[in-house]
């Protein structure tokens, strides 16, 4: 009994850790066609900042929500200003450009930090569940993932900038029609997306130490998460953390974790060829 | 026959220079190092031919160069004598790519995905290589090792005599001949139909359908190609290092080949051999040091060409070049229009 | 007997819309046929269902061209029995030049040995010997239809599916096409698309009339231009 309650604790962890470090690169990419491959820098700087201000002594909540995204929302700013903004509707330029990128932010960071693992402890010890003990943090992660959640969709569903949001789905000229310029849409977007970014690297930090590297732990994961799910942010990026969270914990609980990262790859290989004319699918081949 | 001014014709004069290059190089770099950079230049122009000339982006090319090392590892520990293994090592990677390509252009997938695809499958051999140590994982005799690799493996033997293995300045001269190999078959490539066609697709993909071309035939047949001379690199790769860890799978593997390619320039055979070459030069130099980052000079340059020459550094000279040898024309003569019309052609590509 | 192509009961959907909306077309050896109506009609989606640009299969209903049952068939598949396609938006090689295109286009027919002579041959036909070497890029819209005009007439199809051929041309240019299109006329079936009406006038052929995904009219051209009810499709459509 107590087995199989941590076993769905550990599931949802799983979707909430898949939904928290995808939900940045699902918003950029939905709304303005843009795979940021430099997203798992972004939420390894927002662990950086988070680990670096509680060394200087500042409160961890406060380090994790609310510099972490503001330090990466701003580092988005520049990137969007002086990258992003002159490769809009060049797919392949802009992975390109944004690999380089991330190529570049680990570079810079190991340039300030240097080459060695940080860390941070868990503000919430940990409690026993039966004969198990189990991270409070965890919990903790749960419960931001799903506030954050609903914040987004409220947004989307009832607020101006939701409107305008969903309008940018549909592709730059509902925008325009809608009154609005597309270049700053997109610019609000990025920063966005990016402020996400940081904020899910941020809460994550006390979780695991930090290597200039880390970044490509998130990437590889949240690129699949956000690309099965297709171009419908929230339903898209929902339905595919949870399939693929589950597949991930159950083969890792059946053979071992790296078992279940392989899974959910292959998995995402047969998604990605059953449904190439899917949602996202026909997306790509209009907007090329 | 009718010239396709697109596509270079091969100039033997360059091509024999290339050659006394080659030969005279481990005099100026140590063998072990040109041996190296010898190896990267051939991985680059294996993706350059895909790349540049049918407009196809792996992002992931690394897997098809691990898959080579790895194939030539496991079948030497297993057979002995080096001849099939190094075979084996261009076929199991081309067989591969067949697979995963033809899944890909036959469900007409669209660029990006196909970037998705391949990256996402370099990512599974990683960490499938990285998580088989342990008795379990062995193919044969042949330990697969986990993340600590397989080492201890026999090197190249001279065909038939599995006792005359070749190591050092020899393998210098094999990669040598097997980089110079690879060109021509490329240049070859490029002069038949088939070369011609994968143009061009990369120009205009549903004109060639609306011609009659099977296009999904010849996109896989040049992932194939493609996905063998990386497997040949691979293997020559894991003669060098006598050793083959899953980091021939990683993201820095992928992403580096794809800098020396865009970096060198895209549309030419030169232009990767040299953008490897010398980007590993200086990757090799800045290994010396620890004050600067490799990747941090690799991604801003990355950033860099993207954004200001889209093509590359050796078409951009190109055109400069073929500029100033028109400006010069003009000034000696009138010059025939023929000739003027001939060369503003070669501007525009 | 069979026509050279016919469909029957072809249905295209994109989600809730009907794009083309059992439509039974039939085109006979030799014909030469215009397709016309307002912008949305279906003429172009007709065309892509009857290449298999689109996925299809029988509930789309059947195409048959010279009696084979091509619904399901691969783009290139269904072009290889012998048919031509101009698209409305040239489709060309821009990077490469008039010469590369064209030989692309003859290679496939014509063999390695035989594929530059033909290429000659039509250069000649159309008078753009003197483009050859230009690149396609750099070229005119109106120069680029002739040359996609070429690269459909050196494979010497006997069905040609020509989206809009006129577009973008000159008076001279445009009575030039038309004698060339009378001239391939003579061995080849036509099937052209066009939105003006001066220009399928002269044409003077067969006229078919497509709204909203079927089709409303079929007859002669005269008859048929002058129809109230294509009139006020047209109209109509011009007053949204």
């Amino acid at each position: 009994m107590d087995y199989a309650g941590v076993i769905i604790l550990e599931i949802l962890y799983m979707i909430a850790f898949l939904l928290l470090t995808s939900a940045g690169l699902a918003i950029i990419f939905g709304m303005m066609r843009v795979i940021n491959l430099a997203h798992g820098q972004f939420v390894m700087i927002g662990g950086y900042t988070t680990i670096a201000s509680v060394k200087a002594g500042i409160n961890i909540y406060f380090a994790m929500l609310v510099l972490a995204p503001l330090v990466v929302g701003f580092i988005g700013l520049i990137v969007e200003r002086t990258i992003i903004r002159f490769l809009y509707g060049r797919i392949i330029d802009t992975m390109l450009a944004t690999w380089g990128l991330s190529l570049l932010l680990v570079g810079m960071v190991t340039f300030i930090f240097g080459n060695t693992a940080v860390s941070v402890p868990a503000p919430i010890s940990g409690y026993q569940l039966g004969e198990f003990q189990m991270g409070g943090y965890n919990l903790f992660i749960i419960l931001v993932t799903v506030a954050i959640g609903v914040v987004m969709w409220a947004v989307l569903r009832y607020t101006r900038a939701g409107l305008i949001a969903r309008g940018a789905m549909q592709g730059p000229d509902v925008v325009a029609t809608l009154g609005y310029n597309p270049n700053k849409v997109y610019m609000i977007t990025f920063v966005a997306g990016a402020a996400l970014s940081g904020l899910a690297g941020g809460i994550l930090a006390p979780l695991t130490g930090l290597l200039p590297s880390s970044g490509g732990a998130y990437i590889a994961k949240a690129f699949i998460t956000v690309i099965t799910g297709g171009t419908a942010v929230i339903t898209g990026t929902l339905l595919s953390a949870s399939f693929f969270g589950t597949i991930n914990q159950i083969v890792s609980f059946a053979a071992n974790p790296v078992m279940g990262d392989i899974a959910m790859l292959v998995l995402a290989l047969i998604f990605l060829r059953m449904m190439p004319k899917g949602i996202t699918g026909r997306f790509f081949r209009d907007s090329t | 026959m009718m010239n396709w001014p697109s596509v270079d014709r091969i100039n033997w004069g360059w091509f024999l220079l290339a050659v006394g290059i080659f030969a005279l190089l481990p005099l100026v770099f140590d063998t072990h190092t040109a041996t190296l950079l010898i190896i990267w230049a051939l991985f680059a122009l294996s993706l350059g031919i895909m790349w540049g000339f049918a407009g196809l982006l792996s992002f992931g090319h690394a897997a098809y160069f691990g898959l080579g090392a790895y194939t030539y590892a496991v079948a030497v520990i297993n057979i002995g004598e080096s001849t099939l293994p190094f075979l084996l090592s261009l076929l199991v990677p081309a067989i591969v790519a067949a697979i995963i390509g033809g899944m890909a252009f036959y469900g007409r997938i669209s660029d990006v995905y196909l970037g998705v695809i391949t990256l996402v499958v370099t990512l599974i051999l990683f960490k499938f290589m990285s998580a088989t140590a342990g008795d379990i994982y062995k193919i044969g005799s042949a330990r697969l090792g986990g993340f600590n690799g397989m080492p201890g493996f026999h090197t190249l033997n001279v065909p038939g005599y599995p006792d005359i293995s070749l190591w050092g300045w020899p393998t210098y001269y094999i990669s040598a001949s097997s980089l110079l190999l690879s060109y021509l078959v490329c240049r070859w490539i490029l002069a038949r139909t088939f070369g011609r066609v994968l143009i061009g697709i990369r120009e205009n993909e549903e004109r060639c359908e609306l011609l009659g071309y099977n296009v999904a035939a010849y996109k896989t047949g040049i992932f194939s190609v493609s996905a063998a001379m990386a497997g040949l690199a691979g293997c020559l790769f894991a003669n060098w290092a006598e050793i083959v860890t899953p980091s021939v799978f990683s993201l820095g593997q992928a992403v580096e080949v794809l800098i020396w390619v865009i970096v060198g320039g895209l549309g030419t055979l030169i232009g990767p051999i040299l953008g490897a070459m010398a980007l590993g030069y200086v990757k090799l130099l800045l290994g010396e040091q620890t004050v600067i980052d490799n990747s941090l000079i690799l991604g801003a340059l990355l950033i860099a060409v993207v954004l200001g020459l889209p093509n590359g550094v050796v078409p951009a000279i190109r055109r400069i070049w073929n500029a100033a040898r028109l400006k010069l024309r003009r000034r000696v003569s009138e010059g025939s229009t023929r000739r003027t019309l001939n060369a503003s052609s070669q501007v525009n590509r | 007997m069979s026509g050279v192509l016919e469909t029957h009961d072809l249905t295209m959907r994109f989600g809730g819309v009907v794009a083309v909306n059992n439509v039974n077309f039939s085109l006979q050896e030799s014909e030469l046929r215009c397709l016309i109506g307002p912008n949305g009609a279906g003429k172009s989606t007709f065309f892509k269902c009857l290449l298999g640009q689109y996925r299809m299969n029988h509930e789309n209903g059947r195409v048959l061209i010279r009696g084979n049952d091509v619904t399901g068939w691969n783009t290139f598949e269904i072009v290889r029995l012998g048919i031509g396609v101009k698209t409305q938006v040239p489709s060309v090689m821009n990077g490469l030049t008039v010469q590369e295109n064209l030989w692309l286009s003859s290679r496939r027919i014509h063999g390695w040995h035989g594929a530059s002579g033909a290429v000659a041959e039509v250069a000649r036909e159309l008078q753009i010997e003197d483009l050859l070497r230009r690149t396609v890029g750099e070229l005119s819209h109106g120069q680029r239809q002739v040359v996609e005009i070429g690269i459909v007439l050196v494979q010497r199809p006997w069905l040609l599916l020509l989206d809009e051929p006129a577009a973008g041309m000159t008076g001279d240019e445009v009575e030039r096409l038309i004698g060339i299109i009378r001239r391939i006329n003579q061995t080849a079936s036509i099937i052209i698309v066009d939105h003006d009406m001066e220009f399928v006038r002269m044409l003077g052929s067969t006229v078919t009339v497509f709204h909203q995904g079927s089709i409303l009219v079929e007859g002669p051209a005269e008859q048929v231009l002058n129809d109230p009810a294509v009139r006020e499709v047209y109209i109509g459509n011009r007053a949204e």
